[in-house]
C-alpha cells in the first residue's frame, strides 16, 4: 500500500473497473494517494459505523425491523456526502479505503483484531443479505467462489432429501430459489451439524445458507490479512503523520468532547450532592462518594472526576473551592492544598504549564486506560468492579433485582457502556435511553435533559401538543424548567436518600 | 479352530521370522508411496515403534523400502503405528528450524472400539469380544462405509481388523489425505449420533426433519436389530435389561416396548421417535472424534501384530463382511507354524532362483512364503485395494493429459 501523500491523484477511466460491485472482500489494498484529511475523516466515519454495528448487535435482535432501520440509517450517513450527491464510485472508494485504514489501527492485538473482524462481518452480512438475488450470484462469481447452481432436474430429483436436510426449506423454496453445489470442505459448519444434504462429496446449499459460507470465507481472509498487516505495521507507524492518528483510532472516542464548557457557573456547589445521585454516571457517583467520605482522592480519581466537573460546568473558582473544602476536612491543611493540589486543578483548566485545556475523559478512555488499584476509586465500575460488589452497590442504589441482572449480563458480555446505559434507563425509569452512551458528560447532559422534561419520552407527546396550543409557554424554558427541575429534584431526592 | 495357541512370550522368536519372511513389504511400500506422485511422500512419513519392554520410539522414517525392511528386522517392533507425512524427514526433525517441521497430510482415519459400547452390550465388557457383539462392528462398517462413499464421495477405503476389539478405517483418497483438522472433525461430527458419557442415559435424540443420513443408517440398523438385540443380546430377556431400555424413554410417557415382527416398536402416546432412538443407541457406531481429528495422530499399522492376542491386523474384505470372524484371523504363531510346514513342489523352484539377484530372490521367496499361510487371502484383499487406487490414479492422469491435449 502506498502511503498517503499530499494531493489526490486519480487514474481516471479505470474507475468502473476498480469497483465492479458495491460489495467487496477487500482483497486488494487501495493504490492511490489521498490527503491526510481524507485519511482521518474516512477512518473516523467508518469507526462510527462499526461502533453502531456493535451497539445494535447487542441491543436489538439482528435483522429485526428496529435493527434494519437503524443500521440502514447509519450506513446512509456513512455514504452521504454533504455536497450534491455522492457517486456510486465514490461510495465504493470510501468503503474500500476506510476499511484498509482501520486495518492498520486494529491489527495490533488479538482483542482489537477480534473486535474488528466481528463488526466487519456483521456489516458485511447485513449488506450482502440486502443485495438482490442476482447481485448475490454476481458477487460470488466475481470473487471466484466456485459455487455452481444445481440444475432444475437435479433439484427435482433430490427435492425430498433437500427438504429433510436443510432447515427452513420447503418444496416451493427449492423450486423457486437456487440451490448451490459446493465441495463439502467449503461448508464445514453445515456439515459438522448435519444441516445440509451431502452427495458424492458435495454439499447442496439453499440460497439463504450461502451467506454463512461466504461469511466464513470473509472471516478467514480478513483474519489472515490482519496478521500480515500486523507484521508490516512498524513501517507504517514510523511515519510521523500517521502514528498519532492510528494510535488514537483504536481507542477513539468519536463524539462530542465536552472541552468547550457550556453552562459555566450554572451548577452551584450545593447541587453537586444531589446531582451525583440523579444525573451522575456510576463512575462519577462512586468518585464523589469516595471524596466525601475520605476527603481525598488520588491523582487518577482527581483527573477523572475533576475534568468531569469541568465538563458539567464548574468554573475554575468553583472547582478550587470544591476541592479545597473537601481536602481540608481531611488531612490536608489549606496551605498545603494551595501549594500542592491547587496547581493541578488549575492545570486541568489549562491555566498552568503548557496551557492545554484538558478534555474530560470519554468512556473508552476510562475503561481502557489506567486501571484502578488498591486505594483508587477511578475507572469504570462496570469494567473494574468485582461483579459481586457491583451487584451490592446497585442494590444499595435501589436498582431492581431484574434490572441488576440485566446489567450484570451486559457486564459479563463486556458491554460496559451498554451496562451503564441500562443503569441510566433504570434510574431514570425510561425504557430506552435514546442515546448511545460514550461519555460520562453525555450521561449527565442527557440526564438533565430528561429530568427537566426536555426529552422525556412519555412527556414528549404532551409537550409537542402543548407547544402547538400555547407557544407562549415554551418561550422561556430555562426559567420554567429550573423551577420544575427544582421541584422534581425535591421528589427524587428522597428516592436517592439512603446510600 | 485353526489357530495355534499363541503365547506372548514367544514374540521375541516369532517377530523376527515374521518380519523376515512374511510381512508384505512391497505392497506396504507401494501403498504408502501412493504412486510416487508426490515427491518424498514415503520418506517424510512418520512411523512409531514400540519395542520390547515397552520402549516407545517416534519420528522413525525411511528413505527406501529396503531401509524400512532392514530397520524393522533390526529393531523388531512389537507394535507399529503410522503417522503423518511431514514437511521434512521425521528422523531429522530435530535438525529443522523450530516451527517449520509440520504435519502436512495423512489418511482420514476412524477407530471403532468395542469398549465404547459397554453400556449397551450384555455379553462382554472391556477388551473382550465375542461373536454375539461382533455384529456391532458389522453394523458400524456398513453404515460408515456407505456414508464415506456416498455422502462424502470417497473411494479408497481400507477397513482393518485391529487385532483385538475393534476395527479401523483408512480413507486413502487424495482429497482425504489433504483434509484440514477442521474438516476431519466436521466429518467425524457428521457421522456421530451418540452423544454423552456415563452421566447421560438417553444418548440419541432425534427431531424433525430426519436427515437422509440418519435414515440410511437406520435402515442398516433395522436389518440387524432383531437378530442382534433381541436374540443375541437378549435385551428384553431380564427385568434388569428391560429396565435399561425403558430408562431411555422420557418419564412422562406411558409406554412399553414390544417386539412386533422384526422391529422393536414402542407403543406410546407420543409422536416422537423413541423406537428409532433406542435402536440407534444400541447399535449405531461410536467413534472417537479425537482419533479422526488430528493430522498427526498415530494409528496402528495394518499387518502389525497385536501383542496381547497375537493376531495380525488384517484388511477386511467387505464383500465377505457377513462371514468375517475375528476369531478366524490368523495369529503370528499360526502363520509361523504354517511357514515351517514343508511343501514338495517348491524344491525345484529354489534351484532355478538361486542364480538370480539376492534381493529379488528374497522377495520372491517371501511372496511364496506368505502365500503358504493363512495370511495369503488378506494380502490379496490389500492387493485389490492397491490396484483400485492405481487404476484411479491412471484415470486421473489420463484426464489431465486429455485436457492438456498431450498425446
Amino acid at each position: 500500500m502506498q502511503f498517503p501523500g499530499r494531493r489526490k491523484k486519480l487514474i481516471g477511466s479505470s474507475q468502473n473497473d476498480l469497483y465492479d460491485h458495491c460489495l467487496q472482500f477487500y482483497g486488494q489494498p487501495p493504490l492511490e494517494n489521498i490527503s491526510l484529511t481524507e485519511f482521518e475523516t474516512f477512518a473516523v466515519e467508518r469507526l462510527k459505523l462499526l461502533k453502531t454495528v456493535e451497539n445494535l448487535g447487542v441491543s436489538c435482535v439482528k435483522n429485526s425491523e428496529q435493527y434494519t432501520k437503524k443500521l440502514d440509517a447509519e450506513i446512509s450517513k456513512f455514504f452521504f456526502n454533504k455536497e450534491d450527491g455522492i457517486s456510486e464510485y465514490e461510495k465504493r472508494r470510501k468503503d474500500h479505503i476506510s476499511h484498509f485504514i482501520l486495518r492498520l489501527a486494529y491489527c495490533q492485538t488479538e482483542d482489537l483484531r477480534r473486535w474488528f473482524i466481528q463488526q466487519e462481518m456483521d456489516l458485511f452480512r447485513y449488506r450482502f443479505n440486502d443485495l438482490h438475488s442476482k447481485h448475490k450470484t454476481d458477487f460470488l462469481h466475481k470473487n471466484n467462489l466456485k459455487y455452481e447452481t444445481v440444475s432444475a432436474e437435479e433439484k427435482k430429483s433430490l427435492q425430498d432429501k433437500l427438504i429433510a436436510s436443510s432447515y427452513g426449506l420447503s418444496g416451493t423454496k427449492v423450486e423457486e430459489h437456487d440451490v448451490y453445489k459446493v465441495p463439502f470442505q467449503d461448508a464445514l459448519d453445515l456439515v459438522r451439524t448435519r444441516k445440509v444434504y451431502l452427495l458424492a462429496g458435495n454439499a447442496y446449499i439453499p440460497h439463504h445458507e450461502i451467506v454463512t459460507i461466504v461469511l466464513n470465507d470473509f472471516r478467514t481472509r480478513l483474519s489472515k490479512a490482519l496478521a500480515m498487516t500486523a507484521r508490516s505495521l512498524p513501517a507504517v507507524q514510523s511515519d510521523e503523520r500517521l502514528q498519532p492518528l492510528l494510535s488514537h483510532l483504536s481507542h477513539a472516542y468519536v463524539g462530542q468532547d465536552y472541552s468547550i464548557q457550556k453552562n459555566i457557573g450554572k451548577i452551584s456547589l450545593e447541587q453537586i450532592d444531589a446531582l451525583s445521585g440523579k444525573s451522575f454516571p456510576l463512575c462519577m457517583r462512586h468518585l464523589h462518594k469516595a471524596l466525601r467520605e475520605n476527603h481525598h482522592l488520588r491523582h487518577g480519581g482527581r483527573m477523572q472526576y475533576g475534568l468531569f466537573l469541568k465538563g458539567i460546568g464548574l468554573s475554575l473558582e468553583q472547582a478550587l473551592q470544591f476541592w479545597r473544602s473537601e481536602f481540608v476536612k481531611g488531612k490536608v491543611d489549606a496551605d498545603k492544598f494551595d501549594k500542592a493540589y491547587a496547581y493541578s486543578v488549575r492545570h486541568m483548566f489549562g491555566k498552568e504549564g503548557k496551557r492545554t485545556d484538558y478534555t474530560p475523559y470519554s468512556c473508552m478512555k476510562v475503561i481502557l486506560s489506567n486501571p484502578p488499584s488498591q486505594g483508587d476509586y477511578h475507572g469504570c465500575p462496570f469494567r473494574h468492579s468485582d461483579p459481586e460488589l457491583l451487584k451490592q452497590k446497585l442494590q444499595n442504589y435501589k436498582v431492581s433485582p431484574s434490572g441488576t441482572n440485566q446489567i450484570l449480563e451486559l457486564v459479563k458480555g463486556m458491554h460496559y457502556q451498554l451496562a451503564c446505559q441500562k443503569y441510566f434507563e433504570l434510574t431514570h425509569n425510561v425504557e430506552d435511553a435514546g442515546f448511545s452512551l460514550n461519555h460520562p458528560n453525555q450521561y449527565f447532559t442527557e440526564s438533565q435533559k430528561l429530568l427537566s422534561g426536555g426529552r422525556d419520552i412519555k412527556k414528549e407527546v404532551d409537550m409537542s401538543q402543548r407547544s402547538q396550543e400555547n407557544p407562549a409557554s415554551v418561550t422561556r424554558p430555562s426559567q420554567a424548567n429550573s423551577k420544575q427541575a427544582h421541584e422534581e429534584m425535591g421528589d427524587l431526592d428522597s428516592f436517592f436518600q439512603d446510600e | 479352530m485353526p489357530t495355534s495357541d499363541y503365547d506372548p512370550a514367544c514374540l521375541p522368536d516369532l517377530l523376527p521370522l515374521y518380519y523376515r519372511r512374511l510381512f508384505p513389504f512391497s505392497q506396504y511400500y507401494r501403498w504408502l508411496s501412493y504412486g510416487g506422485v508426490s515427491k518424498n511422500y514415503f520418506q517424510n512419513r512418520e512411523f512409531s515403534f514400540t519395542l520390547k519392554d515397552d520402549i516407545y520410539v517416534r519420528y522413525q522414517s525411511f528413505t527406501t523400502q529396503n531401509e524400512l525392511e532392514k530397520e524393522m528386522q533390526k529393531m523388531v517392533p512389537y507394535k507399529i503405528d503410522i503417522g503423518a507425512v511431514y514437511s521434512h524427514r521425521p528422523s531429522q526433525h530435530n535438525a529443522v528450524k523450530s516451527g517449520t517441521f509440520q504435519a502436512l497430510e495423512k489418511e482420514l482415519v476412524f477407530d471403532i472400539d468395542m469398549t465404547d459400547y459397554d453400556d449397551v452390550r450384555r455379553c462382554c465388557s472391556a477388551a473382550d469380544i465375542c461373536s454375539k457383539c461382533w455384529t456391532l462392528m458389522t453394523i458400524a462398517i456398513r453404515i460408515l462405509d456407505r456414508a464415506l462413499r456416498e455422502d462424502f464421495g470417497f473411494h479408497h477405503l481400507l477397513w482393518v481388523y485391529s487385532g483385538r476389539r475393534g476395527v479401523h478405517c483408512w480413507v486413502c483418497d487424495d482429497a482425504a489425505r489433504k483434509l484440514s483438522v477442521a474438516a476431519r472433525s466436521a466429518v467425524a461430527e457428521y457421522l456421530s449420533l451418540i452423544k454423552g458419557g456415563e452421566e447421560t442415559v438417553r444418548k440419541v435424540v432425534l427431531s424433525d426433519p430426519i436427515h437422509p443420513f440418519i435414515n440410511h443408517s437406520l435402515s442398516v440398523v433395522e436389518r440387524y436389530f432383531c437378530q442382534y438385540a433381541i436374540v443375541e443380546q437378549d435385551i428384553l430377556g431380564s427385568k434388569e435389561s428391560v429396565d435399561k431400555v425403558l430408562a431411555l424413554l422420557p418419564e412422562d410417557i406411558l409406554s412399553f416396548p414390544v417386539v412386533l415382527g422384526a422391529q422393536l416398536t414402542v407403543i406410546s402416546l407420543s409422536l416422537t421417535y423413541f423406537d428409532k432412538e433406542i435402536m440407534l443407541q444400541y447399535c449405531y457406531p461410536r467413534l472417537d472424534v479425537n482419533v479422526s481429528k488430528g493430522v498427526n495422530h498415530l494409528l496402528k499399522s495394518p499387518f502389525s501384530i497385536h501383542p496381547k492376542t497375537g493376531r495380525i491386523s488384517v484388511p477386511i474384505d467387505l464383500k465377505e463382511l457377513n462371514t468375517f470372524d475375528p476369531f478366524e484371523v490368523p495369529t503370528i504363531s499360526l502363520i509361523c507354524e504354517e511357514l515351517e510346514r514343508p511343501r514338495a513342489d517348491e524344491a525345484e523352484d529354489d534351484d532355478v532362483k538361486d542364480k538370480e539377484n539376492e534381493q529379488e530372490a528374497g522377495e520372491r521367496r517371501r511372496i511364496r512364503d506368505y502365500k503358504r499361510t493363512s495370511l495369503a487371502k488378506y494380502v490379496k484383499v490389500f492387493d485389490r485395494f492397491l490396484e483400485a487406487m492405481a487404476r484411479s490414479r491412471k484415470g486421473e492422469m489420463l484426464q489431465k493429459s486429455d485436457l492438456q491435449k498431450d498425446f
